[in-house]
């Protein structure tokens, strides 16, 4: 490539909230892609495979490395979902006052987390 | 190349060489995958069992298998367009861009057709004792 000027780019601007909301939504989103739908297609799989096949599925998935993983991917989907509606927001042009978009990028990430212990809280309290 | 004018950049001329339909559908799927994600976490969430039978019995009744093709269908039509953007932002090499775009669409097609016909398999399997 010609040896022009580059953007600035991460290593150069001092972090904050709303950069880190976006990087935090390309990771939690491509992670999901290549790990929660390997999952979801196994957990699929298993069901139409018949009862052996799901309880593979299911003694992997209930070992403390399979609980991680779910944990993980549950927490992914939740703060993904959270920063997506912020990106919804900023799609119709509201939200760009920068005390607003500093509050919005660390609500986001926060409520994923409570989403996510909400969640299991309903699993396991069922 | 087009770049300084909006026409221009609605004819696609851009560096991405397009980009309108790409982030619309984005957003479109990102709504079905909302509805539909919500749907399942709350559905499995309120399952009173995780045993074969219970969660075959649930995802094989007509509407929640509906509500699983669906989402196999938004779910892995959105991750190919993001996945997409991430490799158009790492991968530089036109040749190499190309032949991975091309292992996306491989992987993503047919993840989601095996998804689908696994639905199917559970829903249209006859109706074994205890489901009536």
């Amino acid at each position: 490539m010609a040896n022009r000027p580059m953007a600035p780019h991460l290593q150069v601007w001092k972090w904050g909230p709303h950069m880190a909301v976006s990087i935090l939504h390309r990771i939690t989103g491509d992670g999901m892609a290549l790990v929660g739908l390997a999952v979801l297609l196994w957990w699929l799989g298993a069901m139409a495979g018949g009862p052996a096949a799901y309880g593979l599925f299911q003694d992997v998935m209930g070992s403390p490395v399979g609980l991680i993983v779910l944990v993980g991917l549950s927490w992914a989907f939740f703060t993904h979902m959270m920063s997506g509606l912020r990106h919804f927001v900023l799609d119709i042009g509201a939200g760009y006052e920068l005390d607003t978009n500093k509050t919005w990028s660390i609500l986001s990430p926060v409520l994923g987390i409570l989403l996510t212990a909400g969640f299991w809280a309903l699993v396991l309290l069922r | 190349m087009g770049n300084g004018t909006s026409i221009g950049r609605v004819r696609g001329l851009g560096s991405a060489h397009e980009g309108a339909h790409h982030w619309l559908v984005q957003r479109f799927t990102a709504i079905g995958n909302l509805v539909l994600m919500l749907f399942l976490a709350i559905s499995l969430a309120l399952l009173p069992s995780y045993d074969y039978g219970t969660v075959t019995g649930w995802a094989s009744q007509t509407l929640p298998a509906t509500a699983l093709a669906l989402l196999i269908v938004s779910v892995f039509w959105h991750a190919r367009l993001g996945l997409q953007v991430l490799i158009e932002d790492y991968v530089h090499d036109a040749g190499t861009k190309f032949g991975v775009l091309v292992l996306l669409n491989l992987a993503t097609i047919g993840g989601a057709a095996f998804g689908i016909v696994s639905i199917a398999r559970l829903a249209l399997a006859p109706v074994s004792g205890g489901a009536a």
